[in-house]
């Protein structure tokens, strides 16, 4: 059982004081930064980055990981006490969990999404452990074509999958690979894009600048703009009997738990498709596996449990592509993986050979991190509702100042600063035209290396594009790519095959 | 929505164009034993964008599309007022770093917010807006070793300087 001893070894790092507390601190903070309206795990990592830099590398991503986690968990508090998701990963929790919270019936749904998430979490991490280190070694053997082909397909799934409007997709996958382009270029060394010799563009254009710029000021603009009008609280009665016989009435609901899991789980190795289609999915399931459909959506304990309990499983599998291939499952773990990079820490199989301590360390913490969100969640309940009061005119503010000075802070150039506030605005204007913003942000973390791969590869093939369709690994995966790419042409098709008159008269 | 789709995809698409003729100051097609060119991967994903942009433009023009037919304005007199506001305030705090510092244009930025847009009281904003500067400087300036931008205020620090190091 070689696995189970680096695990041992894992908890033995991730047991380390600084560690151990910085999880506790993260998942505290997760925690309040997914209760927070509008603030999620990929703002919270986004914005507190740069904050890492205090700690040592294997450190910083522990702590940014339990915060991820933490997040999970607090998005669904929000969800139940405001019926304003926290995050759009705990959109499904809204469905029942609001109305549980109208009939006074709060305590219930939040100590069912605690559960739930404990679950899913700790069923997804025992599925990572297990998954993970074969698949690194298959990765290992990987060439830069093969590198390639992967890239294809996480921006595939986003155009196939994202079910986002198709061309605004395309759009952000390119603007976000064109912006990853700025600066020297890798091979010749030769500065590209720099608009007229601009100095501020020759060090190339971080992913953190474009990611807090999105995720931080444009999010903010977002929030402000979308909460008008007064917020309503529900009220919480919370006692230890009365969140004992709550957990007593969540035995009956163990198989939508079991089975968010599971679907989390997978849903959330894709790239691209994360935790918010997975929950949606797992919401969607629960209710057709029920018995009494027809309680849905008016306070049905198993439609906060399954949703939570994918979101949670599905944050973890975002991580085993990351972790192996180096090609992140969500958003939040494109930030990661970037930050990994900053670290001098390389994702992909070689994370494995080169850093085992440290991916070991990181798994154990994820153990521990579902542990501790789970005991700091159901015992400070009345805290994060009082974070729900929190007036949007004190949290704007902060969150901008924390933006300013944490763009700063990496490169220390107001260049990278005005860049920031620039994206954040010109993001939010798209947003509200519907352009995701998500393609985005993972293709500027993936865009140097897309590039160099293709450029390695097509070396190897004298040019040829063939290189990408002959080998056996590479094929494959290129020609389910493409299958995804081709996805919503066929139903475009399809749907004008059904309703050929529909378009004429618009 | 109908105009700001159209004008969205008409600005990106000329932006797009822009990066192109860049990318093409560099070379862009192959070189001998050395692959494509430096300008290549930015040319082809700027004609992409480009692509995209005609795609959603043509799409427009044939009143198909989501947001083609959506009367709903862009931003009403609500929105555009937030928008301005909170935009605004965060690029003229940006700008005074330059002028008065972080540590300057961080207090009056959260009296404006605080106060002028959220009323509350004298109290509470000035606590804030005394602690925070003095965090952020214990954080980043003690802790992290980072230097912020001081503008002109520069050597009201010096004996803060003296002291700590």
């Amino acid at each position: 059982m070689e696995v189970l001893s680096h695990l041992v070894d894992g908890f033995w790092v991730a047991a380390q004081p600084l560690n151990l507390g910085l999880i506790v601190f993260g998942c505290a903070l997760g925690l309040f930064i997914g209760a927070m309206p509008g603030l999620g795990s990929v703002n919270g990592v986004a914005i507190l980055l740069p904050m890492t830099f205090l700690v040592p590398p294997a450190s910083a991503i522990i702590f940014l990981a339990a915060i991820y986690y933490g997040a999970m968990y607090g998005g669904a508090i929000s969800s139940i006490m405001l019926g304003i998701p926290g995050a759009s990963t705990a959109v499904a929790t809204t469905f029942d969990g609001r109305p549980l919270a109208m009939q006074g019936l709060a305590d219930r749904a939040l100590v069912a999404a605690a559960t739930a998430s404990f679950v899913g979490g700790t069923i997804s991490v025992i599925l990572f452990t297990v998954f993970a280190p074969p698949l690194a070694e298959v990765a290992l053997a990987f060439g830069a074509p093969e590198e390639f082909a992967l890239m294809m397909l996480a921006f595939a799934t986003f155009v196939g999958l994202g079910g986002d409007d198709i061309p605004k997709t395309f759009f952000s996958i390119f603007i976000g690979l064109v912006l990853s382009a700025v600066g020297l270029d890798i091979v010749s060394g030769e500065p590209r894009l720099i608009f007229g010799g601009i100095s501020g563009f020759m060090h190339g254009i971080n992913f953190l600048v474009l990611a807090i710029g999105i995720y931080g000021i444009g999010e903010m603009l977002w929030t402000i703009e979308s909460s008008r009008g007064k917020l309503d609280v529900s009220q919480a009665i919370v006692s230890v009997r009365r969140i004992l016989n709550c957990l007593r009435d969540l035995k009956g609901t163990i198989k939508s738990m079991l089975m968010g899991s599971f679907l989390g789980y997978f849903v959330g190795i894709l790239p691209a498709a994360g935790a918010t289609p997975g929950s949606l999915m797992a919401y969607g399931v629960a209710k057709t596996m029920s018995k009494n459909p027809k309680t849905f959506g008016k306070g049905n304990v198993e439609g906060v449990v399954a949703p939570e309990a994918a979101n949670n499983a599905a944050s973890t599998g975002s991580m085993l592509p990351m972790l192996t291939l180096g090609i992140p499952g969500s958003p939040t773990t494109a930030i990661l993986l970037g930050g990994m990079v900053i670290w001098g820490l390389e994702p992909g199989p070689r994370l494995f050979v080169d850093n085992q301590e440290f991916v070991w360390a990181l798994i154990a913490s994820l153990y521990a991190a579902n542990l501790f969100a789970l005991i700091i969640n159901i015992a400070f309940i009345p805290m994060f509702i009082w974070v729900l009061r929190l007036p949007f005119t004190i949290l704007v503010p902060f969150i901008f100042i924390l933006c300013v000075v944490g763009g700063y802070a990496p490169t220390q150039d107001m260049h990278d600063v005005w860049l920031m506030f620039g994206f954040g605005v010109v993001g939010y204007l798209m947003r509200k035209l519907d352009y995701p913003m998500a393609p985005a942000v993972l293709a500027i973390v993936l865009g140097p290396l897309a590039e160099t791969s293709m450029r390695q590869s097509l070396l190897m093939s004298q040019g040829e594009f063939a290189i990408f369709f002959e080998r056996p690994i590479a094929g494959p995966i290129m020609v389910v790519a493409i299958v995804l790419f081709l996805l919503p042409l066929l139903k475009m098709i399809k749907d004008r095959i059904k309703r050929p008159a529909a378009t004429t008269g618009a | 929505m109908r105009r700001a789709e159209l004008v969205m995809a008409v600005v990106l698409a000329a932006f797009s164009g822009y990066l192109m003729w860049k990318s093409a100051e560099l070379p862009i097609g192959w070189i001998p034993k050395r692959g494509p060119g430096p300008g290549a991967f930015p040319f082809w994903l700027g004609a992409g964008m480009l692509a995209c942009c005609v795609w959603i433009i043509l799409r427009w023009l044939r009143g198909i599309g989501p947001l083609t037919s959506s009367e709903e304005p862009y931003m009403d007199r609500h929105a555009l007022n937030q928008f301005l506001l909170g935009a605004g305030s965060l690029g003229v705090m940006i700008g005074l770093i330059h002028v008065i510092g972080v540590y300057g244009s961080v207090p009056l930025f959260l009296i404006f917010y605080m106060r002028v847009l959220g009323g509350h009281t004298w109290i509470k904003t000035g606590t804030l807006a005394i602690i925070t500067p003095v965090i952020t400087f214990l954080f980043f300036e003690i802790a992290l070793k980072i230097t912020l931008p001081k503008g002109y205020l520069e050597p009201m620090f010096y004996p803060i300087y003296d002291l700590v190091y």
